[in-house]
């Protein structure tokens, strides 16, 4: 009990401590817009009266976290997720969970794709020295490029090909995890020691039984921590590949048609939708990491 | 019976499919298939066999062939990968709209220097550089303040790790609806991306001296100020770099992206926006060259500061052996 205070009560008061500048900012900003309403209607405001209203405005500056939370639970729990169209049953674009699944399923899918592709590359590259030398730079190379800021332009190339829908985005999303894992799989599959490397040579052990009985195992603690990297940076992929687009639906759509019509509440629960969405994915990947090594005997 | 299983097995699997039969087997194969392909199978083998070849040599080599081969190996790599891009935008007869081929890009690349070199004094020196320079500042002075006092590093390392991962590139659309079109809100983008990651690498590290080290600067009289300048600071740099070199390329991306949402007529995401729209695509890919360049660079210059200042960590001296 003791031990659970001791780390809740900082975490507590640390995000006391911004959702308190958080309110002091608003008001802040808030209030140029409720004294220039107030000087044209020619009346004057008390101080307490300024606050009130910077809390409540509908296009705010920046809004008040409870406004913040009041749309997301308004666009979550206080709509359907599916409506009825024309017969049929299709997702419903007032809803932020739809808006989240229309995100989360090419961040899923393109991480799939590239952790696997990450992995199978990691494995190429520890077997074979000419890989090793001719690839790894790039890889490493290719982490200082900005690619994610030139992502849109891969989704207006590949849907002038003719491939839209989920594939583009979660190719993007692919791009992104893939070289965490790479590296991060590279360094695990290196990790065994020259000890255990000799012991596997005198069973005289084929290079996928070393493989496959100590190299993957000993990798496992770099994979899941590269893993949860790819996955944070994959949904950071798909909600970029969203923005200069045009795309109508999906967490970066939300945030760019906010931006156009300067619905800034909803700019701020489309933000949040994507925190938490990227909070439970690496909550989910922390989950299986512990379950897995635990179940090794590394876990604690 | 298992020993003997495995002497039968001493060629590993993974060398048997690049064996010369199964080589002229894929390239009839392919021939029949479509000739353009055996052409670029052709060139990947040669640079392949190539590099195979030289990474084999240098593995028994001298020190100098060692170093030849590590420059050498991913130069031919690359420019391979060019060539076969040029060849099959050539031989396919890809439309300049999809994919130009590198040969011209390189060409609108040279006939464009001015307004490229225009967009990144725009984009990188007043954007992203000051916002980086803010944003690392800013997060070092935190980091310094939250060290004084174990109850905030308890509280701000798992909230800063939970802001780190975060999509903070969101906050685009907003920083550029508060600090308009121009530069600042370039810059105030690439604050919010770099701060977290780097206040959360600077936590760590001013945490990394360990117990023996601070009980030696106790034995000194050390004081406070002391001990954070001689032991804390130094300790730290470490992970300094490691947050100063992810972010430059954070920078990078706050700074292209916020430019999306609005920016002046200069800019290298308002050049890519618009070259797009006009669909001169080797327009745009001249720009994500200059955003590769300029990662690189800045990557580049963060690495030498790092082995320049922490010349002394196991992982630079294993690096110079």
């Amino acid at each position: 009990m003791r031990r659970i205070s001791g780390a809740v009560l900082p975490v507590l008061v640390v995000v006391g401590v911004i959702v308190a500048i958080w309110y002091a900012s608003a008001i802040g900003m808030n209030r140029a817009w409720t004294l220039d309403v107030a000087a044209r209607q020619g009346i004057t405001l008390t101080r307490a009266e300024i606050w009130a209203d910077a809390m409540v405005q509908d296009r705010p500056r920046l809004p008040a976290p409870h406004q913040v939370l009041a749309e997301l639970w308004a666009t979550t729990a206080g709509e359907p997720a599916f409506r009825e169209r024309r017969g049929t049953l299709t997702g419903n674009p007032r809803s932020l969970f739809f808006h989240a699944y229309q995100t989360l399923a090419p961040t899923l899918l393109g991480f799939v794709i590239g952790g696997m592709a990450g992995m199978a590359l990691a494995i190429a590259i520890v077997h074979n020295r000419a890989m090793d030398m001719s690839v790894m730079p790039w890889a490493i190379a290719s982490q200082t490029i900005p690619i994610l800021a030139v992502a849109p332009i891969v989704i207006v190339v590949l849907n002038a090909v003719g491939l839209t829908g989920l594939v583009p985005k979660s190719l993007i999303s692919a791009y992104l995890s893939f070289f965490p894992v790479v590296v991060g799989m590279v360094k695990g599959l290196r990790s065994p020691g020259a000890m255990d490397m000799d012991l596997l040579r005198t069973y005289s052990a084929s290079a996928a039984q070393t493989l496959w009985k100590l190299r993957f195992p000993a990798s496992l603690p770099f994979l899941f921590a590269s893993l949860k990297v790819a996955v944070a940076a994959a949904l950071v992929g798909t909600i970029v590949a969203e923005l200069p687009t045009g795309a109508r639906f999906g967490l970066g759509a939300r945030l760019l048609t906010g931006s156009y019509y300067g619905q800034t509440i909803q700019i701020w629960s489309a933000l949040f939708m994507a925190a938490i969405c990227a909070a439970a994915l690496v909550a989910v990947l922390g989950l299986i990491e512990r379950a897995t090594l635990r179940r090794m005997g590394l876990g604690a | 019976m298992r020993a003997a299983r495995g002497m039968a097995r001493r060629v590993p699997a993974w060398r048997v499919p690049v064996g010369p039969g199964v080589v002229i087997g894929g390239l009839v194969l392919a021939f029949l298939l479509d000739w353009r392909l055996v052409l670029m199978l052709a060139v990947w083998l040669g640079a392949w066999g190539l590099n195979a070849g030289l990474a084999r040599g240098a593995a028994g080599g001298s020190a100098g062939a060692v170093t030849g081969a590590r420059v050498a190996v991913p130069v031919i790599f690359g420019l391979t990968l060019l060539g076969l891009w040029e060849l099959a935008v050539r031989l396919y007869e890809v439309s300049p709209v999809i994919l130009p081929a590198p040969s011209a890009i390189a060409v609108a690349f040279a006939a464009n220097t001015g307004t490229l070199w225009a967009d990144f004094v725009q984009t990188i020196l007043r954007g992203a550089l000051p916002g980086y320079a803010i944003g690392c500042g800013a997060a070092v002075l935190v980091a310094l303040a939250v060290d004084r006092s174990r109850f905030l590093q308890r509280g701000v390392m798992p909230v800063g790790s939970f802001l780190a991962a975060l999509p903070i590139v969101g906050t685009a659309p907003i920083l550029v609806m508060w600090f308009g079109f121009g530069p600042a809100s370039k810059a105030a983008v690439v604050v919010a991306m770099v701060f977290f990651p780097m206040l959360v690498n600077a936590v760590a590290g001013l945490r990394a001296s360990d117990a023996m080290q601070r009980d030696l600067m106790h034995t000194y009289a050390a004081s406070g100020w002391q001990e954070l300048v001689k032991l804390r600071l130094p300790n730290a740099l470490p992970f300094v770099f490691n947050g100063l070199k992810i972010c430059t390329t954070l920078a990078l991306i706050g700074a292209i992206v916020a430019e999306f949402f609005g920016s002046p007529t200069v800019g290298m995401g308002f050049r890519i926006k618009i070259e797009v729209g006009r669909l001169a695509m080797d327009m745009v890919w001249a720009e994500i060259a200059v955003a590769a360049l300029a990662g690189s660079a800045f990557y580049g210059l963060m690495a030498l500061a790092e082995r320049g200042l922490t010349f002394w960590h196991p992982s630079q001296r294993a690096r110079m052996r």
